[in-house]
C-alpha cells in the first residue's frame, strides 16, 4: 500500500470513546490516534478484494436459531448473583441516579 | 520418589498415580513444590489452589475420585470461570472476581479425576500474543526467562514447559494456544469451532474464541481433548455430536498422508530463516515417512489479520460492554455525576490499553455509517478465506507450516508496536477465521547458549482432529524434539 488511506482526527476517537463509554485521558487520546489511524490503515487492505457478490459468514457453524422447550429451570440464588456486585442495597444493584436534571422528559 | 523422577507430562502421571509408583498427594505436592521454586521467576500462575488441589488429590487417593485424569496436576487459563478462587482475565477489572460456578470444560475435567493446581497469567481478556499485556505482569518464557513466552495463553504454555503441571487449558482467538505452544516447545491444539463449549469461557470473539489443551506430547493432548469435548447445549455453537477416542486411534500412522503446502504461506513476510529450515526439514521427515506434497494455494492468506482485526475486536467491543462497574468487577471510586460517568470511569480505570485500543477498534468499525465498509466486508473476506481451505481440503489431508513467523522474542520488543504484535498470529489466525482445527509442536531449536524451540503447525479441516493428531504423532515418533528440557528441568530419556 502506499500512502495513508485512512484519516482519524483526534475529536473522532474522541467521540468513539464516549460511544465506547471509556473516559479516555487526554494523553491516551494523543497516544491512541496514531495507532488506531495505522491499524485501521492496514484493514483497508480488505478493500483491495472484490466482495459484492460474497454473501457474509458470521462464524463456522452452519446453524441459524437453536431453541429449547420454554421451561423454567433453576437459576444462580440471588446472593449468587449479587456476590460480585460492587454496591448493592437490598436485593438490587445500586448505581447513581440514571436520569440528569435536564432528562425529565425522557 | 525424588524430584527428577515425577512426572511432568499428562500420561505418565496417570500411569504412575494408577500403578500407585506415587500418591496422587505426592505428585500434587510435588508439582507445588515446583511452583514454588520456579514460579517467582516464570510468573506462570495467577492464583494457586493449594489446599483446595491436596483436598481433590486425597479424594483420588481414597478412591473417591476416579476417571481418565485421576490425581493428574492441571492448570486452568485464568479466563475460565471456576467456582473457587478468583476468575480475572489478568485484569484489574475483574481482579476480585468470584466466578459463581465452573465452566463447562472444568466441570469435565474435575469429572475426569484432574487436579487443579491454580489459574495461569494472560494477555488482559486474551487479547495479545506475549502475555505481557497482563494487569499483574509478564510471565516469563521458561527456555529464556529474558523472553516472552507468546500469547495469550502464555501462562498455560509455560507452566507445561518449566515442569509445574502435567498439562494445562488455553484459549484460542487467533492463535493464542498454538503460538504461545510453539515459543514454549510444547503442544498446543485448537479444536474445531463448536468441538468444544465455551460455556464459562469468558468471552473475547464469540465467534472465533475455543478452548484447548497445552501439553508436552501429543498422546497427552489427545487425552486432554478427549476430556474436553462433547455435547453441551449452554453453548449452543457445540455440536451435539458424540466425538472419537482420539488417544485410541493415535498410534496409528496415517498412510499415503497427503500434505499441502501453501505457497502463500511459504512467500509470507517475516519469517525467520531459523523458522523456515526446521519447517522445511519437518517436511522433509514426513516424505521419509511417505507422506505425499501437494502444492495448495490459500490466495486470501495475506487479509487473514486484517479480516481478523476487524471481526474480533468488533465483537470484543461488544462482549465487553457487560463491565458496567454495576454488576460485577471494578468500579470507580470517584464520584460521578450520573451513571454514564459512572460506566466511563469505570471501564477507563479497570480496563488496560490493549483492551482499549481493541474496544476502540471494535466500536469505530461497528458505528453508524461504517459496518459495512468493516464488519460486513471483513464477514465476507473471512467466507473467501473459508473456501480458500475448502478447497485445500479437497486435496489435502492437513496443511503443514509454521506457527510463528519467529521464535520467542525478546520481553518489552514489540509492545511499542501494536500492529507489528498482530503480525505475530499471520499463521494461525485464519485457522479461527475459518472454524478449522489446528495444532503446533515442537519441530527444531534456535542455536546458541540459550536454544528457543521452533513450532510446527498442521491445520486440518472442520473436525479432523483425529488427522491431524494423528500425523502429529507421526511426526513426534520419529524425532527426539518433545523429549528435551530448559535448562535445570530433568531431560526426559528416550522412552522414559
Amino acid at each position: 500500500m502506499n500512502g495513508k488511506q485512512t484519516k482519524i482526527t483526534l475529536e473522532q476517537v474522541r467521540h468513539v470513546g464516549q460511544l465506547a463509554r471509556l473516559a479516555l485521558d487526554e494523553d491516551v487520546l494523543q497516544r491512541l490516534t496514531p495507532q488506531l489511524e495505522s491499524i485501521l490503515d492496514y484493514i483497508a487492505k480488505l478493500n483491495q478484494l472484490e466482495v459484492d457478490h460474497v454473501e457474509p459468514m458470521a462464524h463456522a457453524v452452519a446453524m441459524t436459531n437453536v431453541l429449547r422447550e420454554d421451561v423454567v429451570e433453576p437459576s444462580l440464588a440471588l446472593e449468587e448473583v449479587l456476590r460480585n456486585a460492587p454496591a448493592t442495597d437490598g436485593p438490587f444493584f445500586k448505581v447513581p441516579k440514571v436520569l440528569g436534571e435536564d432528562d425529565s422528559a425522557g | 520418589m525424588t524430584d527428577m523422577n515425577v512426572p511432568d507430562t499428562l500420561l505418565a502421571a496417570r500411569e504412575a498415580v494408577a500403578t500407585k509408583q506415587i500418591s496422587a498427594v505426592e505428585l500434587t505436592r510435588a508439582t507445588l513444590a515446583r511452583i514454588e521454586k520456579n514460579d517467582p521467576t516464570i510468573k506462570a500462575f495467577n492464583s494457586l489452589a493449594v489446599e483446595r488441589a491436596l483436598q481433590q488429590a486425597a479424594l483420588v487417593d481414597d478412591g473417591q475420585r476416579t476417571g481418565p485424569l485421576a490425581g493428574v496436576p492441571i492448570a486452568l487459563k485464568d479466563n475460565l470461570c471456576t467456582n473457587w478462587g478468583t476468575t480475572t482475565c489478568s485484569s484489574k477489572m475483574l481482579a476480585n472476581f468470584r466466578a459463581p460456578y465452573d465452566a463447562h470444560v472444568v466441570q469435565k475435567l474435575e469429572q475426569a479425576g484432574a487436579v487443579f493446581l491454580g489459574k495461569t497469567n494472560l494477555d488482559e481478556f486474551a487479547m495479545g500474543s506475549s502475555t505481557e499485556n497482563s494487569a499483574f505482569g509478564a510471565t516469563r518464557n521458561p527456555w529464556d526467562t529474558a523472553r516472552v513466552p507468546g500469547g495469550s495463553s502464555g501462562g498455560s504454555a509455560a507452566a507445561v514447559a518449566a515442569g509445574l503441571c502435567c498439562g494445562a487449558i488455553g484459549s484460542d482467538t487467533g492463535g493464542s494456544i498454538r503460538q504461545p505452544a510453539a515459543l514454549c516447545g510444547v503442544v498446543g491444539l485448537k479444536p474445531t469451532y463448536g468441538l468444544v463449549s465455551r460455556w464459562g469461557l469468558v468471552a473475547f470473539a464469540s465467534s472465533l474464541d475455543q478452548i484447548g489443551p497445552l501439553t508436552w506430547t501429543v498422546s497427552d493432548c489427545a487425552a486432554l481433548l478427549n476430556v474436553l469435548v462433547g455435547p453441551d447445549r449452554r453453548d449452543s455453537t457445540c455440536i451435539d455430536q458424540p466425538a472419537p477416542d482420539y488417544l485410541a486411534q493415535l498410534n496409528q500412522p496415517i498412510k499415503g498422508l497427503r500434505l499441502g503446502v501453501a505457497k502463500e504461506f511459504s512467500a509470507a513476510q517475516g519469517i525467520d530463516p531459523r523458522v523456515q529450515a526446521a519447517v522445511n526439514q519437518a517436511i522433509q521427515q514426513y516424505q521419509a515417512m511417505g507422506a505425499e506434497l501437494v502444492d495448495i494455494s490459500l490466495p486470501h492468506t495475506d487479509y487473514g489479520i486484517a479480516a481478523y482485526y476487524v471481526i474480533a475486536p468488533c465483537e470484543a467491543s461488544s462482549n465487553l460492554a457487560r463491565y458496567d462497574g454495576v454488576h460485577f468487577g471494578h468500579r470507580t471510586a470517584h464520584a460521578v455525576d450520573d451513571i454514564v460517568e459512572l460506566f466511563s470511569r469505570s471501564r477507563a480505570e479497570g480496563f488496560g490499553e490493549e483492551v482499549k485500543r481493541r474496544i476502540m477498534i471494535g466500536t469505530y468499525a461497528l458505528s453508524s455509517g461504517y459496518y459495512d465498509a468493516y464488519y460486513n466486508r471483513a464477514l465476507k473476506v473471512r467466507r473467501l478465506i473459508k473456501q480458500d481451505f475448502d478447497q485445500a481440503f479437497g486435496r489435502c489431508d492437513a496443511i503443514i507450516c509454521p506457527t510463528s513467523p519467529t521464535p520467542a522474542f525478546a520481553i518489552g520488543e514489540r509492545t511499542s508496536d501494536p500492529l507489528s504484535m498482530y503480525l505475530a498470529d499471520t499463521f494461525t489466525v485464519t485457522c479461527n477465521i475459518a472454524g478449522i482445527c489446528g495444532i503446533s509442536l515442537p519441530c527444531g531449536f534456535t542455536d546458541g547458549p540459550r536454544p528457543l524451540p521452533i513450532g510446527l503447525q498442521l491445520l486440518g479441516p472442520a473436525f479432523g482432529e483425529s488427522t491431524i493428531l494423528r500425523a502429529a504423532r507421526m511426526y513426534e515418533q520419529a524425532t527426539d524434539w518433545h523429549r528435551r528440557r530448559p535448562a535445570g528441568q530433568s531431560q526426559v530419556a528416550r522412552e522414559g
